[in-house]
């Protein structure tokens, strides 16, 4: 199973016939096991890593970290939820450290996302405070260069 | 200056690498992915590289003894005990420049004019040559796919005659894959324990196989006397480039290629002998990773290849595979000619390692896999090309 997840998180187009191949396992087994993986809520669900630039978007990603007052009961699951409904947010994640919630949000514009904090976040009840860092360049993401092609820097052919 | 008159004859009819011919087909043209090369795509596992910096940064840079430093060959003599069951003093032992050193070393030093040294084909390619420069005379062995490229106890009697003074075995094997099982060592043990027949062991992938445990002649009763144990860093630990390697054998034969060592080579390189030692120490973890992502891939190629019509035998070894490629009508190099041409794919001629290797290619898996999805897609329509053409 771990080496199927591991595979997959490399390629998700990898076919059932390929990764049947690799694991050693039949095609029906494959089949089974992403789908059982699909049904217990382990896959989310398959995306496409993009160089956003090449894409010739224009996309502005900020991450903003958030502190917040955690609410009787539900700690910082509440504000976080209502968070990551805004369709703007593409992740929510709480954090240790010097502060609780980060942020995602991606947009086409810097004044969309400034908008965005401070009419939607800052109003939220129990947030203290934001701040508002913007994405300049991505490098890597998800295991994958972005930057830049990554260099084989070996012979061609050797013996 | 007549360099024609000049230059060692011995030298000037050595025939250069057919490999080399082909790496310079495939740099000309910037669109062409490899699967032709026969080195790690891993890097050296960072507490290597670590270790390598510490010692330039405490200026550990002198030579070391001829041999190699004491903790290294006492870490060498520990590894061969724990994966073959077999001890070698530290005299026993010399630190080479890479693999291809000890190969050198140890057919120099056994090789006198007109002796015949038996090579199993399809092999690396150095082997012939150097015997050839030791004024040897190379006898090839050919193994074939239907034997799954075993060396066979009939293949081996059938060659020996009274010159013979060395029998060449590298298993796991580049470019097949195939490994020698402890069944498959018994015969050719039993018919060397009576000769004076030196071995060579090009062991240098032993410890990238799948599913089963390296097995070395050497284990067997009555052959460490005669055997000569060749290893080294550049596959198991991803080390290529810092030329490391090692052979191990009787005290007669070490102390000869000791001399040969000393005078051609002095010692090898401090700062690599430093990352060896800790390569030994603490990176059996490091190898085992790799081996498991070496054997998905394996499993890729050779199911793909059977699928496209290539019949592909499951090598067991190494990091190639050896696909048949007599069903095209083509020849070696005229199947990866076209390929790297027309479809941007280099990949090795199997007559390269021998003229046994002839009607085969060699892939190499020792790329990630999206690398050798996008390839075999490319062998794929090429080979809907050749089908269209007929």
């Amino acid at each position: 199973m771990d080496t199927l997840i591991k595979l997959l998180k490399q390629n998700s187009r990898l076919s059932d016939a390929q990764l049947a191949a690799m694991t050693g396992k039949t095609e029906a087994e494959i089949k089974a096991a992403i789908e059982q993986l699909e049904a217990d809520g382990v896959i989310k669900g398959y995306s496409v890593i993009l160089d956003e630039e090449k894409a010739e978007k224009d996309v502005v990603t900020a991450i903003i970290e958030l502190k917040v007052t955690p609410q009787a009961g539900c700690g910082f699951d509440q504000i976080a939820k209502t968070i990551m409904m805004y369709e703007e947010v593409s992740a929510v994640t709480l954090m240790s450290g010097g502060y609780d919630l980060a942020v995602t949000v991606t947009s086409s514009s810097l004044k969309d996302i400034a908008l965005f904090v401070a009419q939607r976040l800052s109003g939220i009840d129990g947030v203290l405070s934001t701040t508002t860092h913007f994405v300049l360049k991505r490098y890597k993401e998800k295991g994958f260069i972005i930057d830049e092609e990554e260099t084989d820097e070996r012979q061609f052919v050797s013996p | 200056m007549d360099y024609d008159k000049i230059l060692s004859d011995k030298i000037v009819n050595i025939k250069p690498s057919g490999i080399r011919k082909f790496f310079d087909i495939a740099s000309k043209k910037k669109s062409v992915i490899s699967l032709g090369v026969g080195e790690p795509d891993f890097p050296t596992p960072w507490s290597v590289r670590r270790a390598a910096i510490n010692v330039l940064e405490r200026k550990r840079t002198t030579y070391t003894a001829n041999p190699g430093l004491e903790e290294l060959r006492t870490e060498i003599s520990r590894k061969i005990k724990r994966t073959l069951g077999v001890d070698y003093e530290n005299n026993e032992i010399i630190v080479t420049v890479g693999g291809s050193e000890a190969i050198d070393l140890a057919i120099r030093s056994v090789v006198n004019p007109g002796d015949e040294v038996l090579i199993v084909e399809p092999c690396f390619v150095c082997y012939a040559p150097i015997v050839e420069l030791s004024h040897g005379i190379p006898v090839p062995l050919e193994t074939k796919m239907e034997n799954e490229f075993k060396l066979t106890a009939d293949i081996l009697k059938e060659k020996i005659t009274d010159k013979t003074k060395l029998l060449i075995l590298p298993y796991p094997n580049n470019p097949t894959g195939a490994v020698m099982t402890k069944e498959d060592l018994e015969p050719i043990a039993e018919i060397l324990r009576d000769t004076n027949i030196v071995v060579m062991s090009d062991e240098i992938y032993s410890d990238l196989t799948y599913g089963m445990k390296h097995f070395s002649i050497v284990q067997l009763d009555g052959m460490k006397e005669r055997t000569i144990l060749v290893n080294g860093f550049s596959k198991a630990y991803a080390m290529t480039g810092w030329r490391l390697g090692y052979v191990s054998g009787p005290f007669p034969i070490i102390k000869q290629m000791l001399k040969l060592h000393q005078y051609a080579i002095m010692c090898s390189p401090t700062v690599s002998q430093w990352a060896g030692v800790e390569a030994l120490r603490n990176c059996d973890d490091e190898v085992e990773k790799m081996v498991k992502e070496y054997d998905t891939r394996r499993r890729l190629l050779v199911k793909e290849f059977n699928r496209m019509g290539l019949e592909c035998f499951e090598p067991e070894g190494a990091f190639y595979v050896f696909p048949c490629i007599k069903s095209t009508g083509l020849s070696s190099e005229e199947f990866c000619s076209r390929l790297v041409e027309e479809y941007d794919v280099a990949i090795v001629p199997g007559n390269a390692f021998g003229e046994s290797g002839e009607g085969f290619v060699r892939v190499s898996y020792a790329y990630s896999i999206n690398h050798l999805v996008e390839a075999l897609k490319r062998i794929e329509e090429f080979l809907n090309k050749l089908k269209s053409e007929k």
